[in-house]
């Protein structure tokens, strides 16, 4: 394995809470390069040979483990388009942790596209963590735009957390899915952007199978100058039960637009959507206040709370 | 000791000042539980929330410990002792009841120690200790968690509005107990409450009628309460009741 300077050992803990070299499978990305590989009796790792990115095979039945796929990038002006495919077997039951960490010192943009496809198998579970982080001081921007495609069996269940909540400047993050009968799909999703970062998020979600049943919740914050879109569209071709919902709390000059959309082409199609947009609520502080704190340290509790 | 100097405080109505609390002086000493009274409109909650600091008054001062704080914030005033329980507690998505109780006691604190807190109002701490405190809370578990919070303050002086308002009759007698259990437990410290209830006025050291913004009466509870009880000055329920149950 290669070894990681500080940065990188930082920005791993920050996207994957990994110390050290993770229990089970895992490849680091550090840069551009594989840092470390390791495939387990049950979870088989292999680049790709066509493209940059990885195939990961996990064995039908496989329970309790999980793979660790992290990216960090320190290097300035670096640009790289990874496709990883995940292959899970029937009745897996597996945590999969991803992530990209971004440290920008330079002048020039760090890009990093993650492309994510999930081929779920049936009646198997997954538990997947996307954490997005960035930092640096330079003038050159931390940039991911991550491409997430599931495709999801018969009575399979997939939960999702996706995290960004520091020094990304810019993100489109796309997330597609395609659920058989009674397959289940869970995002939650957390951001929050500063300064003059943009972040969008667009979803689509089909249900194609009786049976199948989506969630989709976002809880975002809008600082400074920022900008967030928050496109949710689920699409009921079964009879199936969707519900998506954009909880934001706006600060300072911070924008966000929330489009959610529903398609419902089956009359057993149950589809809701909410959607909320607005400032710290004044009596959340004022109570925080009596309890002894500042203005400023009742928005960060309240911002802490809702992010968590 | 908490002593209001000839405080006036006014809102705007349709371009008009509107008078709701007209000059009033009144000390709270050390040790006192005080519990102010009176028909609805009259300027008790508006009262409460001058003395925490959450509205500030048109003329006249506010005196803590002989201290002038009529321009110290919410903040300046929690961290001097003065504590505030709302009448309508506030929700928060993603903060934990832990949390709130933890950052009330501006400590760090045992998950032991918070569950005291809840015990004490009658709530099973472990079912809602990792609780949001969000809309999935009744407005009966709210207010207790309210109270509870206000108890992690240990502070000189707790002011409550309408603890009463939310809680269930069972609830009610423990209320009366945790205002008992504060005073012997904070050696010195002083309640002031807002209420409309008999038998909260009926532990009341002193009673404050106040009435369109002024004090109405004032004075020991066996002072003041015989002339209020069975009369139509403290609550409009009764007035109801006086008429056959007829509301005007």
């Amino acid at each position: 394995m290669i070894k990681l300077d500080e940065i990188q050992k930082r920005l791993l803990r920050e996207v994957a809470d990994l110390h050290q070299v993770p229990e089970g499978a895992y490849n680091i990305r550090s840069n551009g390069q594989s840092a470390g590989r390791q495939s387990t009796a049950n979870i088989e790792i292999t680049p790709k040979t066509d493209v940059s990115g990885l195939e990961i095979r996990i064995k039908p039945g496989t329970k309790r483990e999980s793979v660790h796929i992290p990216v960090v990038m320190t290097e300035s002006g670096l640009t790289e388009v990874v496709y990883n495919d995940f292959y899970i077997g029937d009745d897996a039951d597996v945590t999969i942790v991803a992530g990209c960490g971004i440290d920008n010192c330079g002048n020039q943009d760090s890009q990093h596209d993650g492309i994510h496809r999930f081929f779920v198998g049936k009646n198997a579970h997954i538990r997947y963590v996307e954490k997005h982080y960035g930092s640096g001081d330079g003038k050159g921007k931390r940039i991911l735009n991550p491409v997430t495609e599931v495709y999801q069996e018969a009575g399979s269940s997939v939960e999702m957390e996706m995290v960004q909540i520091k020094g990304v400047d810019d993100t489109v993050r796309t997330t597609k899915a395609t659920l058989k009968e009674d397959a289940r799909l869970v995002v939650r999703e957390r951001l929050m952007t500063h300064g003059e970062q943009r972040a969008v998020s667009v979803y689509e979600v089909s249900m194609n199978g009786a049976g199948a049943s989506a969630d989709v919740v976002s809880r975002s914050v809008a600082r400074d100058s920022s900008y967030q879109k928050f496109d949710a569209k689920l699409v009921g071709n079964a009879a199936c039960n969707g519900h998506t919902e954009c909880d934001s709390i706006i600060m300072d000059h911070g924008r966000i637009l929330a489009v959610p959309g529903l398609e419902a082409n089956h009359v057993d199609a149950a589809l809701v959507h909410e959607a909320a947009i607005g400032k710290i609520a004044g009596d959340q502080i004022i109570k925080l206040m009596t309890l002894g704190l500042t203005e400023q340290e009742a928005e960060e509790q309240i911002v802490n709370g809702f992010l968590k | 000791m908490l002593e209001l100097r000839h405080i006036s405080f006014n809102v705007d109505q349709e371009g008009q000042d509107k008078e709701i609390i007209r000059d009033i002086s009144l000390t709270l000493p050390d040790g006192q539980l005080t519990v102010v009274t009176g028909p609805n409109g009259g300027g008790k909650s508006t009262l409460a929330r001058l003395i925490a600091g959450i509205e500030k008054p048109a003329s006249g001062q506010v005196l803590w410990n002989g201290q002038d704080i009529t321009d110290w914030s919410v903040t300046d005033r929690a961290r001097a002792g003065i504590s505030f329980a709302f009448q309508q507690p506030v929700r928060f998505k993603g903060i934990q009841v832990f949390d709130l109780i933890r950052l009330a006691s501006g400590k760090s604190l045992s998950v032991a120690d918070a569950c005291q807190y809840l015990s004490r109002v009658g709530l099973c701490a472990r079912d809602y200790i990792d609780r949001e405190v969000n809309a999935s809370l009744s407005g009966g578990e709210l207010k207790r968690i309210e109270i509870a919070t206000v108890l992690a303050r240990n502070a000189a002086l707790t002011i409550f509005d309408e603890p009463e308002a939310g809680i269930d009759l069972w609830s009610f007698q423990n209320l009366i107990e945790v205002f008992e259990q504060m005073r012997a437990d904070i050696a010195g410290s002083s309640i002031l409450i807002i209420s409309h209830q008999e038998r909260i006025l009926s532990i009341a050291d002193e009673v404050v009628v106040l009435k369109d913004g002024r004090v109405a009466a004032q004075g020991a509870r066996d002072t003041v309460l015989p002339g209020l009880i069975g009369t139509v000055s403290a609550v409009p329920d009764c007035r109801v009741a006086e008429t056959g149950g007829n509301r005007a």
